[in-house]
């Protein structure tokens, strides 16, 4: 009883004061870099300054500098999340609390997700122990085939939870696309194109008049091409379907400045998506999803366009998802497809908690014949490394390496091993709390014993 | 996702046939339903029963393995010897396998078929379009009359990835939660079949899936009917129980098929499987059963059981939970990854379930997930005993625990043989036996394709 409530004390210290970042070494522990290479055992990992100074095995402990035993421990960076909903809701079913989709927004491209973000939410303080440091989030694509404008997160105990607003710009095609866009993938299609030509339009003349003269254009021996079907440098577009906020997002999605992350699944989707470059050469983009990835690989990988995929799905739940495999992450990174493992958002299975047991999986299935899987060195990458790179913080986070960032992890045992939990977790040097409602209840309800005094008195 | 996913979808359905009445059939037999015996039909048959048969197998030894035997024992260097359909017998390397088949396991593990005590596959099949939605029959909260296994799609390709990835030999089919009675369940042999009664696991009880809390109140509250509140929910749950003592303690001549549901409960010949996730609401479905005379045989989700472990232990009543699952929805906010170990510790009934067609394939990642948690908090729960949470436990709360669920003489050979120990990540199944026949083999690529994914990409993939 008087443990609980010291032990409730100091975290309740912890979340009001500004936490300091710490100088440390962890010593003799099983290092994983994060660079897809294989673990190495007797490392050492010195932080200093809320950075990496130091990884690997041979690294001296500065003098004076605080150590930690890491003997029979595994220390990693941070895992990195991609493409999640944390701190967008405190319960998926409970419509007031719950901002991960905007379904009657007048804005679809304009909607900027860290106006909604809540550090002090429940999901990011409970994958925060789960060592999960880093992340990028999304709102959902619901009015429109936009889900607007993602964010680079951190999972820290403070108030400062963005690390990089509008990192990039979300939108759906396929099925889902389809259906928002009003029945079809073309008509998802059109307006995907039509977006980015009213936003290039936008950045060219923010006043958007209109009033352009249309020209018929033949081109010879078919019907005459309507001018404004075509994108000429010419015409001017009278059929403005953008709010001008939304015009404005689009712009830095255009010109290559901000990336454009396109959730797909079927091959032939992955394809049109490729395509698009042809018509916006300065498009970067990303694949989210991408269940037959393994059937366009070689497209995917000769357009140098990197994947974030779900690594378990394997069942045609949805008729663009036929060919869904849990071999799909592997044979992308055969063909050379930088993939991350991501897109796990929620309570229920695909909690992002469980990122690291899904790695796990890719490493078993490598031990199936005829299954392509990962190395274990590939699929810590593929939550680490990896998706830093593609939210564009590559050597900065999901690495242990000189300079990058202080999100260091010590596991109880091999971090992709379902039995294994973090014993601490640092982002930017800063030791982070690991209790939260859960750890909470655990406690009060670790024996059932009310003799004395309800439950409620127990904190 | 397939819990909320389901209950959203059943809030929308369209009404397809109207008020119940309009879609049972009642009255018109002759025979009627026999106190506390099965339903016959005109032609002197049960409806509908199984016609599954064991496929053949090879009698088989498996030898040099690690056995958990499902009901608590670890065997290392161990013999499982398979014939007939049978396990004939379970020891230490001094067993003689004259005349078997030997398989070698050095450096793998054995343990019994895999079984999920919640799933949907084949009511909520993929591809999960609207016209496979037949979980729910979301037109009445009280539907006792309806039977999952007809709505089973025995082509759902969901099936075969729990056999290949799961190692599931047996499950369980149930409706929904979108009503308070949601119908009969079927327990199925993970054997595929053209029909659903090829894959009926012969001789298994039917449930009776019943939900508490928000589904129910939310789907028929929005409708403007009863129940729309909790206090609704009980309502009408003891209203129709009573309704349904009055039939059961009458002739019982006239047939109705919602009332031979609900007085094969009374009988003690249909187990209760109760979706409920909150602590108080359980201890008052505990409290509806000793009033109506009839016993719960388990709470499915109960993502607060470790609160009241006590009163689940006094009531001899199981959990069938997840390992971490928390959050989605407002009844779900105090899950805690620690359910299990605490409720192991309360000395209460432990069974780790799916609901979910991707879970089913990792029922094995699920259970040490759970037994880690525990271990954390200074639980300690061996390796063989865990392995029980997705074998005898769920097979004794399915009623099917005399024929399966554990590697004991006499018992159905429904085994895996794993590459590695199944409570570790990087294992897989490598063969699966049930009845003795050999339905995976991942070495020979030996696995099923359903009908639906003949000639579609990857057919025939490991997936």
């Amino acid at each position: 009883m008087m443990r609980h409530l010291l032990a409730g004390t100091a975290a309740l210290l912890a979340l009001a004061t500004p936490l300091a970042a710490q100088d440390v070494a962890i010593t003799n522990a099983t290092l994983a870099t994060g660079d897809a290479s294989d673990p190495v055992q007797g490392a050492t990992v010195v932080i200093r300054g809320g950075q990496v100074v130091a990884a690997g095995p041979g690294v001296a402990v500065p003098a004076g500098m605080q150590a930690i035993d890491g003997t029979g421990r595994w220390v990693t960076p941070g895992l990195f999340s991609a493409m999640t909903t944390l701190g967008l809701s405190d319960v998926e079913g409970v419509q007031d609390s719950n901002d991960e989709r905007a379904p009657r927004s007048p804005f679809s491209a304009a909607l900027d997700v860290q106006t909604a973000l809540n550090p002090a939410s429940e999901s990011v303080s409970v994958v925060r122990a789960a060592g999960i440091t880093r992340a990028s989030v999304v709102t959902r694509p619901a009015s429109s085939i936009f889900g607007g404008q993602g964010a680079v997160v951190d999972l820290g105990a403070d108030p400062r939870m963005v690390v990089r607003p509008r990192a990039f710009q979300l939108v759906t095609l396929g099925e889902q696309g389809g259906a928002i866009a009003g029945g079809s993938r073309a008509s998802a299609h059109a307006l995907l194109r039509n977006a980015l030509r009213e936003a290039r339009e936008y950045g060219r003349d923010p006043a958007l008049t209109g009033g352009g003269q249309a020209r018929a254009v033949d081109t010879g021996d078919d019907i005459p091409l309507d001018p404004r079907l075509v994108d000429t440098q010419s015409a001017r577009r009278d059929d403005v379907l953008l709010t001008r906020f939304d015009a404005a997002a689009l712009g830095p999605v255009v010109s290559g400045r901000q990336p454009l992350y396109v959730m797909v699944e079927r091959a032939a989707d992955i394809r049109q998506v490729l395509a698009l470059r042809q018509e916006f050469p300065a498009l970067r983009l990303v694949l989210v999803g991408a269940s037959e990835g393994w059937l366009a690989a070689e497209d995917i990988a000769r357009a140098g366009v990197p994947v974030i995929a779900d690594p378990l799905d394997n069942l045609p739940a949805r008729f663009e998802q036929l060919g869904a495999t849990q071999s799909n992450v592997g044979r992308m990174a055969r063909a050379g497809v930088k993939v991350a493992i991501g897109n796990m958002t929620g309570g229920t299975g695909d909690q992002p908690r469980n990122m690291a047991q899904y790695a796990g999986n890719l490493v078993s299935l490598a031990r199936v014949p005829g299954g392509e899987g990962l190395s274990w060195g590939q699929a810590f990458a593929a939550i680490s490394s990896v998706p830093a790179e593609i939210a564009g913080f590559a050597n900065r986070y999901g690495v242990l390496r000189p300079g990058a960032a202080g999100d260091v992890v010590i596991w109880d045992g091999d971090p992709l091993e379902v039995g294994s939990t973090p014993l601490a977790v640092y982002i930017d040097g800063v030791e982070q709390p690991r209790d939260n409602h859960q750890t909470r209840l655990r406690e009060r309800y670790r024996d059932l014993d009310t003799a004395d005094q309800p439950k409620a008195y127990d904190f | 996702m397939k819990r909320l996913s389901l209950s959203l979808r059943a809030a929308t359905l369209a009404l397809a046939c109207g008020a119940l009445a309009a879609c049972t059939t009642t009255g018109g037999g002759q025979s009627a339903a026999a106190r506390s015996g099965p339903i016959v039909g005109e032609d002197g048959r049960q409806p509908y029963s199984s016609s599954y048969r064991a496929y053949p197998g090879r009698p088989t030894a498996l030898v040099g393995a690690t056995v958990y035997d499902g009901a608590g024992r670890r065997i290392d260097n161990g013999t499982v010897l398979l014939r007939d359909g049978k396990i004939v017998a379970v020891g230490d390397a001094s067993l003689s396998t004259a005349g078997y088949d030997r398989v070698d396991g050095t450096g793998k593990f054995v343990t019994p078929g895999i079984i999920d005590i919640h799933s949907h596959l084949g009511n909520y099949p993929t591809p999960s379009v609207d016209a496979h939605a037949d979980g729910n029959e979301a037109t009445d909260p009280t539907t006792p009359a309806v039977w999952a296994e007809h709505s089973v799609w025995p082509q759902d390709p969901g099936f075969t990835r729990a056999l290949a990835n799961g190692g599931i030999t047996a499950l369980q089919i149930l409706p929904g939660s979108a009503n308070l009675f949601g119908g009969r369940s079927v327990t199925l042999k993970n054997v595929p079949g053209r029909t659903v009664q090829e894959m009926k696991f012969p001789g298994a009880p039917h449930g009776l899936k019943m939900a508490c809390g928000e589904n129910p109140k939310r789907v028929y509250g929005s409708r403007g009917r009863i129940p729309s509140t909790r206090m609704g929910n009980m309502a009408v749950n003891r209203q129709t129980w009573l309704d349904a003592r009055e039939y059961a303690n009458g002739d019982r001549k006239k047939r109705n098929l919602a009332n031979e549901t609900l007085a094969g409960v009374l009988d003690g010949e249909i187990l209760v499987h109760n979706h409920c996730y909150r602590a108080d609401e359980m201890a008052l479905v505990l409290d509806m059963a000793k009033e109506m005379g009839y016993k719960v045989t388990a709470f499915h989700h109960a993502v607060e059981a470790y609160k009241i472990g006590d009163l689940l232990r006094e009531n001899g009543v199981c959990s069938a939970i997840w390992a971490d699952w928390y959050g989605f929805k407002m009844e779900s906010y105090d899950g805690i990854p620690e359910n299990a170990a605490l409720l192991r510790q309360a000395d209460a009934c432990v069974v780790i379930h799916s609901d979910d067609e991707n879970g089913i394939q990792r029922l094995n990642q699920e259970a040490a997930k759970a037994q880690a948690a525990g271990r954390r908090m200074g639980i300690d729960i061996l390796d063989a005993e865990v392995i029980g949470w997705i074998t005898l436990n769920a097979a004794r709360a399915m009623g099917i625990a005399e024929m399966t669920g554990s590697l004991e003489a006499g018992k159905m050979a429904d085994v895996v043989l794993w590459n590695g120990n199944p409570l570790s990540v990087y294992s897989r199944p490598e063969k699966v036996w049930i009845d003795g026949a050999l339905m995976f083999d991942a070495v020979t690529n030996r696995r099923p394709v359903s009908d639906f994914e003949l000639g579609q990409p990857g057919q025939g993939d490991v997936k």
